[in-house]
């Protein structure tokens, strides 16, 4: 809001036009007149009021039809009726069609001014209320989602994409892909974002006390249940509720569950009354959820139910080109966090992350970025200061042909079997001979002793 | 810049009474004050569906009755005042402009049904005068509740402030001049 208020007022009598304005102006606020709709729009599209006073008969358009067309242009406007014989209808449609009040020619001076100083103080909360939203939004934002590869750039399309809806979201990918930084932006993208996003990891709880954890329960419900408890889907009113592991819930919190999706209410575990509760449902797995229907382990309705719409994060090993981005990410985060003064990669640091297959994605990408700046020394991380995991020639990668590949990997298993032929063989699922002829025809050699 | 204030009095109270008054509103805005008997035509403004007169139509009757004059003109009447989309006025002068009118009317103790207190009244009046007085020369309304420059919608209001202009209005009408 500036900091002179301005009014303006809309009427077809220029007397009323000419007294509003008149004693507006001796109070200071910037004031302007227009004598019908078209004027006033005209007004409202060349700059912001903070008050609008609106006569509500005019010929043409009226106030009510007018005040429409200005909630389009400013949907805060703060609008004011003006009408020689109130009638409760008018004033009651006024007041439903969004109107801040309306007053009765001639009005009070005493009422005006309190009106209209009430009017500019509602305009200067909500003009605030508006600015601490854009902050809050600013705060909600999700950096920690890094990735430039195209299968990123297309995951945060479909992240737009579903925000803004209330669709149910399913989003899967190994362990370790950020699934629940994914619900967390879906969350601040959506018009839920001012409420919660609960998060449930209903693979962490055991049956009885998951139910307990979604639904709340009764005091008395069961044995040591003292207090009433909110469970997590009324937490999440107006929010988000995020079911992380979807897959490893039981089989009756699913009937429970899909019941309380279908129906947005529910009863407390103990309890008898209904709880009539609003939330949008984001699950995510790692599991294979479609076998787990045809092995009856997950229901099938809830399964449709919950697999609207989905999305799937790439594990980091097939997007290599995100890996230093990341990694970068992650040692400016630690810097600043441990206040070490280590800002980059050497080379040959960077190569062996992105050789690495990282099985555990990007949470063990952040782990040893986090282990390295512990233990590394400024200006760079160097190879030596990465996990001993990653070092290990056997577990990374080899780029190139495929031969290549399967030379590194049958080397790295006979390492870890010390050898053993037989037991190596079992793990690579081929026969003692084929094995033999692979170690011969890769040159592979058994470290000598000592 | 005015050099003096005309306070022409139309109100059913004597010139005598009015010379003090006169004098400290000269002091406020630093001008010499001149108070003279004069009548505007009441009839012209008056409506009778509300039974009262038109503000606007006595200022401008004012305003054509000087036409040119650069002295502040300040016309007193007895009778109750309204501007179209308001009940009543206590006065109505030209922003930054050259009249101002002020009623007596609603300024009595009688009018609300109180015992007459003449000094009280001389008092009101003298506010009212010093705030249309400042429209004229083009002060805004006040926030601070004592300055003469805030508005008032009651009689009460106007007793709360006092008839000198706050630190800032008076630094507003240096500024003016």
């Amino acid at each position: 809001m500036n900091s002179v208020p301005s009014i303006l007022v809309v009427d077809d009598e220029q007397i009323v036009r000419d007294s509003f304005s008149k004693w507006f102006r001796e109070d200071g606020l910037k004031v302007s007149a227009a004598a019908n709709a078209a004027e006033a729009l005209q007004q409202l599209q060349a700059q912001k009021w903070d008050i609008i006073l609106l006569d509500i008969k005019m010929p043409g358009m009226d106030g009510m039809e007018l005040q429409g067309r200005i909630k389009e242009i400013d949907p805060n406007a703060t609008i004011i009726f003006i009408t020689a014989h109130a009638t409760v209808d008018t004033a009651v449609k006024a007041l439903k069609e969004g109107a801040f009040d309306y007053v009765t020619k001639p009005v009070d001076p005493d009422y005006l001014s309190h009106l209209v100083t009430n009017a500019i103080k509602q305009r200067t909360l909500t003009t605030e209320n508006l600015k601490l939203k854009e902050r809050i939004s600013e705060f909600c934002r999700v950096d920690d989602i890094i990735g430039e590869s195209p299968q990123m750039q297309k995951v945060f399309e479909l992240i737009q994409t579903v925000a803004k809806t209330d669709t149910t979201v399913m989003i899967r990918g190994e362990s370790g892909t950020g699934k629940e930084l994914i619900a967390r932006a879906i969350h601040s993208n959506s018009n839920r974002r001012y409420f919660p996003i609960v998060a449930v990891n209903c693979g962490a709880l055991p049956e009885g006390i998951l139910e307990s954890e979604l639904f709340g329960h009764e005091r008395g419900a069961f044995t040591g249940a003292q207090y009433r408890r909110k469970g997590k889907l009324e937490l999440a009113d107006g929010g988000t509720l995020f079911l992380d592991e979807v897959g490893n819930i039981d089989m009756k919190t699913q009937m429970d569950l899909l019941r309380a999706i279908e129906t947005k209410q529910f009863t407390r575990v103990g309890g008898n009354d209904n709880i009539k509760v609003d939330f949008r449902v984001i699950c995510a797995t790692n599991t294979d959820l479609e076998k787990a229907v045809s092995d009856g382990t997950f229901r099938e309705d809830l399964y449709y139910r919950v697999n609207v719409f989905t999305i799937f994060i790439p594990p980091i090993r097939e997007r290599k080109g995100d890996i230093p981005v990341l990694a970068n990410y992650f040692v400016h985060k630690y810097a600043r966090a441990i206040g070490k003064p280590i800002t980059s990669l050497l080379p040959e640091a960077m190569d062996t992350l992105v050789r690495y297959n990282w099985p555990g994605n990007v949470r063990e990408l952040e782990n040893a970025i986090e282990r390295a700046m512990v233990v590394g020394k400024p200006p760079a991380i160097r190879p030596e200061d990465l996990p001993y995991q990653l070092t290990e020639k056997n577990h990374i990668l080899p780029t190139g042909s495929l031969a290549a590949v399967e030379k590194a990997h049958i080397a790295s298993i006979l390492e870890q079997n010390k050898w053993n032929i037989s037991r190596s063989a079992e793990i690579l699922q081929i026969d003692r001979v084929t094995l033999y002829n692979k170690i011969e025809k890769y040159g592979l050699r058994k470290p000598s002793a000592g | 810049m005015a050099s003096a204030i005309h306070i022409l009095n139309g109100s059913p109270i004597g010139n005598g009474p009015l010379q003090e008054l006169s004098r400290n509103v000269g002091k406020v805005f630093g001008v010499r004050t001149y108070v003279t008997s004069a009548r505007l035509n009441l009839d012209l403004a008056y409506d009778p569906s509300r039974r009262q007169f038109n503000s606007t139509a006595l200022l401008v009757q004012l305003l054509n009755s000087f036409p040119g004059s650069e002295e502040k003109k300040i016309a007193l009447v007895g009778v109750d005042l309204y501007i179209p989309v308001l009940t009543f006025v206590f006065g109505e002068a030209q922003l930054d402009g050259m009249a101002a009118i002020v009623s007596t009317h609603r300024l009595s103790n009688e009018y609300y049904g109180l015992q007459r207190n003449d000094g009280l009244m001389f008092q009101r009046l003298e506010k009212e005068i010093v705030h249309e007085a400042g429209h004229t020369f083009g002060l805004y309304h006040c926030r601070h509740f004592e300055c003469a420059m805030r508005s008032s919608t009651y009689v009460e209001e106007i007793d709360l402030k006092r008839s000198s202009l706050c630190e800032a209005c008076s630094a507003r009408l240096d500024e003016i001049r």
